[in-house]
């Protein structure tokens, strides 16, 4: 039941080292094992400097991706037992500054995620007694899959145009856009297109599509940074043909 | 906060991995388009008069021009699948509070594309 | 962060895509038809110049090399960005105005008759 594996991990101390190097260990591994159990193994009982980020460990945090042989992964939900290969090479998600092993810094992110305003956005706030702001299944249906990111920054991971300009909105948080901007309670596509059409925001992106294949809650940002390039286009041609329409 | 370290992507990183080669290849297929363009121009400009036409059509039928189209005809085959399987991700279309089936759209821009194929070479041909 | 619209991109985005569409469904046939029917001798050089002579056929080659060139133009320009040549894709205008004077040519290349 129990078999061998040797896990490279990257390292980096920052107050003892300024490279970054690989550590090898070799673990003792369970069938039910996914990569972040073996490495709460190995800071358990074999290396307690070694530092990482987890929380729910059941794939709805979204604080554990690292970058596992080469693709940006949730290591709680990737098995060891899917890899056949005689090593393991956790490294920390790629695109992001290092602060130490397997830590990385999301402040971009974080900064990058309000710039979209996504939130409902409605030209008049309803009085409270107005009641709720009702929606049909049907009207859910058009966005809820984008509704589903968890914020792990895999899909920023997987995007070399990010990778290359650091600049770039990105897929989760245009995809966001787009998720407010389908819902059927939103009014604010206008007020998000400052920031969703600039130089940076959609436009940036060559439909790479690998953030869309990485994520893990199956969210499709490529597809709808392509479903807002489209949608804004035509708005920009119908505003040629129709002058005094918005922007 | 200067000791966090920053790994800048290399120039090379489309050639690390085979999606992001596939997707390099799919974007050079662009080249492929533009090459093809001054033949067409040739061809406008050619068919003005028989003796200029005769030129071009011989170009045609030599072979450096064969090797250039098989290269273009390559190029253009995989701009033409890629350019297909990515359709439904952009037209996202909604039936009576259904979503239009993907497949659909993927196997009617690819019907659409065998039947004007076929009618541009009946069109030459015929 | 400020942020403003790219005031140019959707109509280049639009013509990219048009460009894209018009050569994956047509760019296949025609190559064919170039580079396999006529150096198979299907073709016979009168009809296929009587063909690239009518004015119709004229105005759609035009339009296909409007469209195949700003195809190209932006996805090459961001091609060239994706490889790490960023300076390089700021020069707009060397793409874009390579494809409108390449659409010039045709265009004048189709009124010689």
């Amino acid at each position: 039941m129990p078999e061998q594996t040797v896990l490279e991990v990257y390292r980096y101390l920052p107050d003892e080292e300024t490279e970054p190097r690989f550590q090898s260990y070799e673990i003792t591994y369970r069938d039910s094992w996914v990569v972040l159990d073996a490495l709460d193994h190995i800071k358990t009982e074999i290396d307690p400097t070694l530092s990482f980020r987890w929380s729910c460990r059941m794939g709805v945090c979204g604080s554990c991706g690292m970058t596992v042989n080469g693709e940006p992964k949730l290591t709680c939900e990737t098995f060891i037992r899917d890899y056949n290969t005689e090593t393991i090479k956790i490294e920390p998600l790629a695109h992001f500054p290092v602060i130490r092993d397997l830590v990385i810094n999301m402040q971009d992110f974080m900064e990058k995620l309000p710039t979209v305003s996504p939130w409902l956005i409605t030209d008049e706030d309803k009085p409270l007694e107005a009641g709720e702001y009702l929606q049909t299944p049907a009207q859910m249906a058009r966005y809820k899959r984008f509704s589903m990111c968890i914020n792990c920054m895999l899909c920023y991971s997987a995007c070399p145009v990010y990778g290359l300009n650091s600049l770039f909105t990105g897929p989760a948080a245009l995809a966001l856009a787009e998720r407010y901007n389908l819902d059927s309670r939103d009014e604010g596509t206008q007020e998000r297109s400052d920031v969703v059409t600039a130089h940076d925001g959609i436009w940036r992106c060559t439909y790479v599509g690998e953030c869309t294949k990485v994520c893990p809650k199956d969210v499709d940002p490529a597809g709808a940074i392509q479903m807002l390039k489209l949608s804004y286009a035509l708005d920009w041609a119908k505003s040629l043909v129709l002058p005094g329409r918005g922007r | 906060m200067s000791r966090e370290l920053t790994h800048p992507l290399p120039r090379s990183w489309w050639l690390k991995r085979p999606p992001y080669f596939r997707f390099m290849m799919r974007e050079l297929t662009s080249v492929a388009v533009f090459a093809y363009t001054p033949l067409l121009i040739w061809a406008l400009w050619s068919a003005a008069d028989a003796a200029s036409f005769s030129v071009f059509y011989e170009f045609l039928r030599g072979p450096l021009s064969v090797w250039l189209h098989v290269v273009v005809l390559v190029l253009a085959v995989y701009h033409t699948g890629t350019w297909i399987a990515l359709t439904p991700s952009v037209l996202v279309l909604w039936r009576n509070d259904e979503q239009v089936d993907p497949n659909l759209i993927t196997g009617t821009t690819a019907m659409l594309f065998l039947s004007v194929s076929v009618g541009v070479v009946w069109l030459v041909l015929v | 962060m400020t942020a403003k619209p790219d005031k140019t991109a959707p109509l280049f985005w639009l013509l990219f895509a048009g460009g894209g569409t018009a050569s994956a469904m047509l760019l296949p046939a025609m190559v064919f038809v170039t580079g396999v029917a006529v150096p198979a001798g299907w073709v016979a050089e009168d009809d296929l110049m009587a063909l690239i002579g009518n004015p119709l056929t004229r105005l759609v080659v035009v339009s296909l090399v409007f469209l195949f060139l700003f195809h190209w133009a932006h996805r090459f320009r961001y091609a060239l960005v994706d490889l790490g040549f960023g300076g390089l894709g700021k020069q707009a205008w060397l793409f874009y105005g390579t494809a409108l004077a390449g659409t010039g040519l045709a265009g004048l290349a189709a009124l010689r008759l």
